[in-house]
């Protein structure tokens, strides 16, 4: 497959179904329930939980269980083209599809009428900035001791030109030669091995894209592994 | 919020003692730590914690048509986002009255010191110039957002490289040149916020302190000819303020500035 491609070698020397080099870290924000960094190359996210707390206005409580609201956001100076602050149709997507992949597994029925806050803040992007918040918050909620019935571990698969690669970074997102980037998240449960957050655009084959899951999945047990021992080691910073 | 058995302990503590539940004098200002370079892909940008207060700090330039009554000039922006990752009483949504007032007491200082030279900012007269864009984040609150956000904007200007400028397409290009802003380092203004409890002043409150102080006042300051010039103040809160406080404030500001404040400003002073 990677013979016919265009992008053979990636331009930072990593193998094709290798990570970036990771740092993680629990209990970042003090005055937080939770928090974790979550960091894959240049891309760094942090995430806050606050919560259980009742929630307000009363009207959107559920009196059957808790509910789970997710923000995303990235900071002004993360990217090159400053980001004006505020919501945009692309982070109001973030927050829903994290949102879902957190909602599955947390188990919030002991907590009816109140909420659990998540936070994400991205100070400095290099692609890969949902699924490098989405780690964090996992680490986060864990922190926060919120119920989950399993971790999450996300990771940026994608495809350049023809080639399946595992933690996409900008310039291979940018990546305009023969069939050009498919940018691929991907979310596992840490247990289940099922898969939580999917999103793709792009041009793959079937083919490609059940192999591309399985090398997801693959390298979402190395982040897993990573998560724990940050987690067993709060106020640390573990490196992967 | 802090309950009134606390509010009248701090109270207590400071009238008899004289010193603050966390051991700290009146005075005292809790440790100060920067991390430079948070983000790479922003001209300057910087992390600093009091104690454990911590923002971040970022400098992004952008090219503008200069403001009518400036042709000549470029321009600063700058915006506070206190969202609820920072405090469990922040909310999401457009900046509110505290975000919007802590930006600008921020800028005011840094403006009316004149620490920006603004005609170098000028591309072309009347047409194009550079804004100087600081975006500060908080990241969690433990009192004293107020004085970090200063220190974070001045460290991060400090900090911050020009990017290139496309003279031919008249656009900024996506490389960062070693020339540091137009600054003039030795008006750089020094912002230090003074509350009041009691009959007591202290400064760097932790977040209980804050929220039970009568008024707050912030006073920016920079040295001319070895003499200290006030720039900008701003008297937050109710509550009403007489010629003798002001008076008692002053000279405080000057004890603090010289024997606390000189090494920090030094030390953002190095930068770039």
């Amino acid at each position: 497959m990677n013979k016919e491609s265009s992008y053979k070698k990636r331009s930072d020397g990593r193998e094709f179904n290798e990570i970036r080099p990771i740092k993680a870290k629990v209990g970042i924000v003090p005055s937080a329930d939770g928090s974790a960094l979550f960091e894959t190359g240049k891309t760094r996210a942090i995430a806050v939980v606050r919560g259980p707390r009742t929630l307000h206005p009363q009207h959107m409580q559920d009196p059957l269980k808790g509910i789970l609201r997710v923000n995303y956001q990235m900071m002004a100076f993360s990217v090159w083209d400053r980001i004006k602050p505020g919501i945009s149709r692309r982070s109001l997507e973030i927050n829903k599809v994290i949102e879902w992949a957190l909602s599955e597994i947390v188990d919030l029925t002991e907590f009816p009428g109140s909420v659990v806050d998540v936070l994400i803040q991205i100070p400095q992007a290099d692609a890969g900035t949902r699924v490098a918040g989405l780690n964090a918050a996992v680490m986060a909620l864990a922190q926060a001791g919120v119920p989950m019935k399993e971790m999450l571990s996300a990771v940026a698969a994608g495809k350049i030109d023809k080639t399946l690669v595992i933690d996409v970074n900008k310039e291979e997102e940018d990546y305009e030669e023969g069939e050009g980037s498919t940018d691929i998240p991907l979310c596992f449960g840490s247990f289940s091995k099922k898969i939580y957050l999917l999103q793709l655009d792009g041009k793959i084959s079937i083919e490609n894209f059940k192999e591309i899951l399985k090398m997801g999945q693959k390298a979402s047990e190395k982040i897993y592994k990573i998560q724990v021992e940050a987690l067993k080691n709060p106020g640390k910073e573990v490196r992967g | 919020m802090t309950s009134l058995l606390d509010k009248k302990r701090i109270f207590e503590y400071l009238e008899k003692e004289g010193k603050r539940l966390d051991g700290r004098k009146p005075l005292d200002v809790r440790k100060i730590e920067f991390e430079e370079n948070i983000s790479e892909n922003a001209e300057g940008s910087v992390s600093v914690k009091i104690g454990e207060t911590e923002v971040y700090a970022g400098v992004k330039l952008s090219i503008n048509e200069p403001y009518p009554d400036s042709p000549d000039e470029g321009s600063m922006s700058v915006n506070v986002e206190l969202s609820p990752m920072a405090d469990e009483d922040f909310e999401l949504g457009p900046p509110k009255i505290d975000a919007i007032e802590m930006a600008r007491i921020v800028d005011r200082g840094i403006r009316e010191s004149k620490f920006i030279d603004f005609k170098k900012l000028c591309i072309k007269e009347g047409e194009k110039s550079f804004t100087i864009n600081i975006d500060i984040y908080a990241i969690n609150n433990e009192g004293n957002l107020l004085d970090a956000c200063s220190l974070a904007a001045l460290s991060a200007l400090c900090l911050a490289k020009m990017p290139k400028y496309n003279e031919k397409e008249e656009k900024i290009e996506k490389e960062i040149t070693n020339k540091p802003l137009p600054l003039r380092r030795e008006n750089m203004p020094i912002m230090v916020t003074f509350y009041k409890i009691g009959k007591k002043f202290i400064i760097d409150p932790k977040r209980d302190e804050e929220e039970i102080a009568d008024y707050r006042l912030s006073i920016a300051i920079s040295e001319e000819d070895e003499e200290i010039k006030i720039n900008a103040i701003q008297k937050g809160r109710e509550g009403s303020i007489s010629f003798e406080e002001i008076e008692e404030i002053l000279k405080k500001l000057e004890e603090i500035y010289r024997k606390q404040y000189l090494k920090i400003k030094e030390k953002i002073l190095s930068y770039g």
